[in-house]
């Protein structure tokens, strides 16, 4: 009997990702909901820019590439085209915090019936480590070779507080891939968008706090042990929005 | 017995795996080099293998898939 | 006979958008071409589209590039400054093969410029609305009627060619009522939209809307493929129009609301023994170029004059198109301020004849 096998949502294309990046423990999870819910026939994913550019060469659904940071935006031509059609965005955190802001918060606002997908790995990773808008302080990038320093770069966005403070988001989760555990937490969670958007009751997203073990300068196992200890701290997981319960467990 | 395969040629060797078996039977093969240059994972003793797919879970690139024998 | 109605020149691209079947309008505030936002806002939910205003023009042009990767009929429309931000999205939209349609309601620039009329955009819609290689197809309206009628063949060209196609109107047509119908015209023949994303439904393989080729000879491939396309636009879909040229000693060059002033100064000019001609270019990209050329292959015809609302932007593809076989000049006004029949007039008794 098959425990675990390739969703079918996935195409046969091998994933281009460094070793250890978490972007194809998402991928995957993103097939298994879309493969869970019997979705893949109606769904239409936009694709980023950054190191995910080329998701549309990985989901067997139709995919559409957006300019840098509008996603959300391309998503919501696509919904309003056709409110019946399932339709996501993946995006980085650069592509969704930095030149995106304005197309999330608005999306969120329109309460637009699509998930977000949100990698957070504190860096740019497709242009080589550059800082990323939550880039941690103190951390070192490109940019940020001395460490991030509030009096010159500002202090790191939490986007899942940011966001439930919004009437037009249903759905806000923060999740992280790290290990098992919270691995599967993940899957149950990009799940939970999804069935979120067959309600039509708004936006739903999820933010995976993730790894970039090349910028990072880490291994693989290394660089899941920093998130452990740097980013769930000033990202703590959990619900911050869920319009389906009656008293949220707001944080 | 549990049956778990791995794609070699898709494997990275980010060691993910490794960490992930509860078991401590997932290694990296050091006596082998795949298409791509790394040491592709693989299951030591597959006796000892309880199909919990956590090693499947944590791997990035879906190269594992599992199987649970017949008792 | 058609019913006529007394509309506002962006009033009746809206209408006219609407009957083309546009289903999905994004736009944003901004003058001249505001009323045809609220238009839209107003007539789309009785006419079962959607009118939604973005956050920003950039997230529009987002919209616009979504919905019709979806399939869909989808316009956008702004001015000099809204074109400026779009310009990423647009560059997007001709990469990945779109339809849909972009109005430019013309204002004085550069930057905030003002909001009296202008046609200081002309450069920008058929030379550079987007990095890479690239055109749209351009169509200048010169009367309420037009603005509708073209943008009932703006949709027919987006869909045929798989391209943007740009409305360059000017706040002066934006503004002004006059009677327009909307009689409906013979429909051209469209093509399938099988490459759109609608959700496969497990009958055919997935689409892809995308504009990235890594591979530079994959990339230069779409690209000449894509300008194949355009060399058929260019054979096909010139518009234009002529008026007294046919015994012309001097051409006006001129187009949009400009070329009405200029039907004014030709008359003016003849009633004074001066033998002016108008050439109205309908189409700014596929720009008339065989059609100038061939004017100035006449031997009557000895002088060209570009008149436009601008420091001088058409005048130099009225030289390229007629290889500087004749003189060509430029009169022009800008910053909103609209010339007269008699400015007009002077020039072409300063122009006539040759070089001064």
């Amino acid at each position: 009997m098959v425990v675990f096998d390739k969703p079918k949502a996935l195409t046969e294309t091998p994933f281009h990702y460094c070793p250890g990046c978490t972007h194809g423990i998402v991928h995957r999870l993103v097939a298994e909901a879309i493969d869970g819910l019997g979705l893949e026939d109606n769904t239409i994913g936009i694709a980023p820019v950054g190191c995910s550019v080329f998701a549309y060469n990985y989901f067997n659904c139709d995919m559409i590439e957006a300019p840098h940071g509008r996603a959300p935006a391309v998503a919501t031509g696509v919904k309003r085209a056709d409110p019946s059609k399932t339709v996501f965005t993946y995006q980085g955190d650069g592509d969704l915090a930095a030149i995106g802001t304005a197309e999330t918060v608005h999306a969120g606002a329109r309460g637009e019936n699509i998930t977000i997908i949100f990698i957070n790995n504190c860096i740019y990773g497709m242009t080589g480590g550059q800082m990323a808008p939550t880039s941690l302080i103190g951390q070192v990038t490109t940019t940020t070779p001395y460490g991030r320093d509030p009096n010159l770069q500002g202090s790191p966005l939490r986007i899942c507080e940011m966001l439930s403070t919004i009437d037009g988001v249903a759905y806000a989760e923060r999740v992280s891939v790290d290990n098992v555990k919270n691995v599967l937490a993940t899957k149950k969670a990009i799940k939970k968008a999804f069935e979120i958007q067959q309600k039509k009751i708004g936006l739903s997203i999820i933010e995976v706090l993730s790894t970039c073990p090349t910028n990072w300068g880490l291994s693989p196992t290394k660089a899941t042990e920093w998130l452990r200890e740097n980013m769930i701290p000033y990202y703590p997981l959990g619900v911050y929005k869920d319009k389906t319960k009656e008293e949220g467990e707001q944080k | 017995m549990n049956k778990v395969t791995f794609k070699s040629d898709l494997c990275k060797g980010c060691g993910l795996c490794v960490e992930a078996c509860p078991k401590k039977i997932v290694l990296l093969d050091e006596k082998e080099i795949n298409a791509k240059g790394y040491h592709p994972a693989h299951i030591i003793d597959m006796d000892k293998c309880i199909a919990c797919a956590m090693c499947a879970i944590m791997c990035p690139d879906v190269v594992i898939k599992v199987e649970k024998g017949d008792k | 006979m058609a019913q006529k109605y007394l509309m506002k020149g962006n009033e009746a691209i809206a209408e006219a958008a609407i009957r083309a079947g546009c289903k999905l309008f994004f736009g944003y505030p901004i003058t001249p071409q505001t009323e045809l936002s609220e238009y839209m806002a107003k007539n789309m939910p009785k006419r079962e589209g959607l009118s939604l205003q973005a956050e920003s023009e950039v997230a529009a042009i987002n919209m616009v590039l979504g919905a019709s990767a979806a399939g869909a009929r989808v316009m956008t429309s702004t001015s000099g400054p809204g074109i400026s931000l779009k310009s990423e999205g647009i560059s997007y939209i001709v990469g990945s093969d779109l339809p849909c349609v972009i109005v430019n309601v013309q204002r004085g620039g550069p930057g905030l410029g003002g909001i009296q009329p202008a046609q200081s955009d002309y450069n920008q819609a058929t030379k550079a609305l987007g990095h890479g290689d690239m055109h749209l197809i351009v169509l200048a309206p010169a009367s309420v009627q037009e603005m509708a009628t073209l943008t009932g063949e703006a949709f027919d060209l987006a869909d045929i060619y798989r391209t943007p196609v740009m409305l360059l109107a000017d706040g002066a047509l934006g503004q002004m009522m006059e009677p327009v119908d909307f009689e409906e015209k013979p429909h051209r023949a469209l093509p399938k939209k099988d490459w759109a994303c609608t959700g496969h439904g497990g009958s055919r393989k997935h689409n892809i809307v995308n504009s990235l080729y890594i591979e530079p000879e994959v990339l230069e491939k779409t690209v000449v493929d894509r300008f194949k396309k355009y060399e058929q636009i260019e054979q096909n879909e010139v518009k234009y129009e002529e008026y007294l040229t046919e015994d012309a000693e001097i051409i006006i060059v001129a187009y949009g609301i400009t070329s009405r002033i200029a039907k004014t100064a030709v008359r003016n000019a003849r009633e004074k023994g001066i033998k002016a001609g108008l050439f109205r270019p309908i189409t700014l990209y596929p720009f008339p170029e065989k059609q100038l050329d061939a004017l100035a292959d006449k031997e009557n015809i000895k002088t060209f004059l570009s008149v436009e609302m601008n420091m001088g932007q058409m005048v130099k593809d009225v030289k390229l198109a007629i290889s500087c076989k004749k003189d060509v000049y430029h009169f022009g006004r800008t910053g909103g301020v609209i010339p007269t029949p008699d400015e007009i007039l002077t020039n072409i008794e300063k122009y006539v004849g040759g070089a001064k």
